[in-house]
């Protein structure tokens, strides 16, 4: 069962093949055999999920089943959600409950999807391998002294790992794409406004983002359509109509202008990941496409950028997390600034304090013209190199990561480091464009992804050229040898 | 550019964030490490170009001024550390 894909899946529910509560059950057996090693799960809700799928197949047996009915799913840990605990992946969130759910969560549940459970993230999505977690790391299901990847790290593994038909996940500066490309699946990153923000506790609030991570393009066109549109909860949520996403996914790709950035494949970049990325580009050559080369001139500054920008905004944002409404609070608090400092220091992690301390001194009295504005300024010279290049091609292709999946340990000690993983995946939340990670190939018996990013709210568009690519190619179906 | 372990204090204090006798000097390299980054951005030509604060530019869109239902104070209460009669109880700030 844990061999077909959601749409799959839908089909044989709808069919009366198969009915929810039986793939529920299989996903929370193997949830029970396999995830010891994994640490994907931070909450599993059996007897909720198998209470909802046995309503789902009454529905289904009604035929008032829609596309996602009785579809097991995963929420990463960031989602608020109203009958299970949501931690952020941080021990200033141990045991708290929502009185609410996300409206992502929400959305899904309307659609009919049975949240198995919470996925593993790193501690507030502040990380690129999901190292992060108070409650422990994620491996990577294809090797498991590897990262998955992060912040969506848990949600990468879930689908690699087959531990559930898809998940969500929430992406920053790459935290959908760049787990998605090291566990080998299909994840895109919505235009920033197509998905509704509340109840997904804030990193940073201009660049975050929610989107699904499942197997295959045609699955995240189905989650996407139940997730998107507009949100009277969330005030920048676009008003923009939501249009089927399944419609285009078989359109020809003839005539389709892909760019490719020159700056994409310099140094930095791993041959072998260069390599599979190009092949992965003739392909779609081959299928009807031209390929242009152009430049994103300011392509270099995204990091820098970014990483004045994020930490801004999550200085900010995490200062609701006082130890007085809601979360932990430490020990006999002697006054009020104790009990601040001390709450604050026992509930966050280590790369959490740190980007509360580069916020906090970027946004300070005498630094903010230099830091803030500055980054402000790039932010928009960034997104004009995107305009630019959209004037003359459709898309723009090239490697999600640098990289393949690394060591656990082998960068946590050296931040820098850890940031430059997301080199090619900040700039479309800078400048607020759909990005999506698809599988290309392997180097070194793990997954390499292949990113497209399009003009904004064309998420239509990136999976069709997913969807294409995904029947030239198999990558999207390889399954880890311990996972089958 | 380098940041001391005495800056780290005082911006950590801004942050009310509480720190380990060893943890200052700990952030203090590795904050200056991200600085040194960052700060290409200065050599960037941003002469007259407007901040982008959000993608898109996008405009905000206002709901219908009407009452809606929301989690009862009861609700949204039960996740605090310290309640009582509707309050949040906090160490005394106010001699």
């Amino acid at each position: 069962m844990h061999d077909k894909t959601l749409a799959q899946q839908a089909k044989s529910l709808a069919a009366g093949e198969l009915t929810s509560v039986e793939l529920v059950n299989h996903y929370l057996h193997r949830i029970e055999q396999l995830d010891s090693s994994l640490g994907t799960y931070l909450h599993v809700d059996a007897d909720g999920a198998r209470a909802a799928a046995a309503e789902a197949d009454q529905r289904l047996q009604a035929g008032k089943g829609t596309a996602l009915t009785g579809i097991p799913i995963a929420h990463k840990d960031v989602f608020c959600t109203a009958d299970m605990p949501t931690t952020c992946g941080s021990r200033i969130l141990q045991g708290y409950q929502s009185p609410f759910d996300a409206t992502v969560v929400q959305k899904l549940r309307n659609a009919g999807c049975i949240t198995m459970g919470k996925a593993n993230m790193d501690e507030f999505a502040m990380g690129s391998s999901n190292e992060n977690s108070y409650f422990g790391p994620v491996a990577n299901p294809w090797k498991t002294d590897c990262v998955p990847g992060g912040s969506s790290g848990g949600s990468a593994a879930i689908v690699a790992g087959r531990l559930a038909a898809a998940a969500t996940g929430t992406d920053t500066g790459g935290s959908i794409r760049q787990p998605a490309a090291f566990c080998g699946v299909t994840g895109i990153k919505p235009t920033y406004g197509r998905v509704s923000r509340y109840g997904m506790i804030a990193f940073a609030s201009s660049l975050d983002q929610a989107g699904p991570i499942a197997q295959t393009a045609e699955d995240c066109a189905l989650l996407l359509q139940a997730m998107s549109g507009h949100d009277p909860s969330d005030s920048t949520c676009s008003e923009k109509p939501v249009p089927d996403y399944t419609a285009e996914l078989e359109n020809d790709l003839k005539g389709l202008r892909i760019g490719v950035p020159q700056e994409y494949f310099t140094q930095g970049l791993d041959s072998d990941v260069g390599d599979a990325v190009q092949t992965a580009l003739k392909e779609l050559e081959r299928a009807g496409a031209t390929l242009k080369s152009i430049s994103l001139p300011n392509q270099q500054h995204c990091i820098p950028a970014y990483y004045v920008i994020a930490p801004a905004e999550a200085s900010s944002n995490l200062s609701r997390f006082d130890g007085v409404r809601f979360g932990h609070r430490c020990d006999d608090p002697k006054d009020i600034n104790d009990l601040y400092t001390r709450t604050r220091a026992e509930g966050f992690g280590k790369e959490v304090k740190r980007r509360i301390l580069i916020g906090t001194y970027a946004l300070s009295a005498g630094y903010y013209d230099a830091y803030y504005r500055k980054a402000q300024q790039v932010r928009q010279l960034i997104s004009d190199d995107f305009a630019k290049a959209f004037e003359t091609v459709d898309v723009i292709a090239g490697p999600t990561t640098p990289s393949v999946a690394f060591a656990r340990g082998a960068r946590i000690t050296d931040p820098v480091s850890m940031y430059l993983i997301d080199l090619y995946t900040v700039s479309a939340n800078l400048s607020g464009l759909p990005g999506l990670s698809a599988p290309c190939g392997f180097a070194d018996k793990l997954p390499i992804g292949l990113q497209l990013i399009g003009p904004a709210f064309q998420e239509s568009r990136l999976l069709n050229v997913a969807h294409s690519f995904q029947h030239m190619t198999d990558w999207h179906t390889r399954v880890p040898v311990a996972m089958q | 550019m380098a940041l001391t372990s005495k800056e780290i204090e005082s911006i950590a204090y801004l942050a009310r964030l509480g720190m380990e006798p060893d943890e200052p000097e700990q952030f203090a390299a590795d904050v200056s490490n991200v600085l040194d980054m960052v700060t290409q951005l200065q050599a960037i030509d941003t002469d007259g170009v407007e901040p982008m604060a959000h993608p898109g530019n996008a405009t905000l869109t206002l709901r219908a001024d009407k009452v809606l239902e929301h989690p009862t104070r009861e609700k949204l209460q039960a996740a605090a550390p310290d309640v009582a009669d509707g309050y949040f109880l906090v160490p005394r700030v106010i001699e």
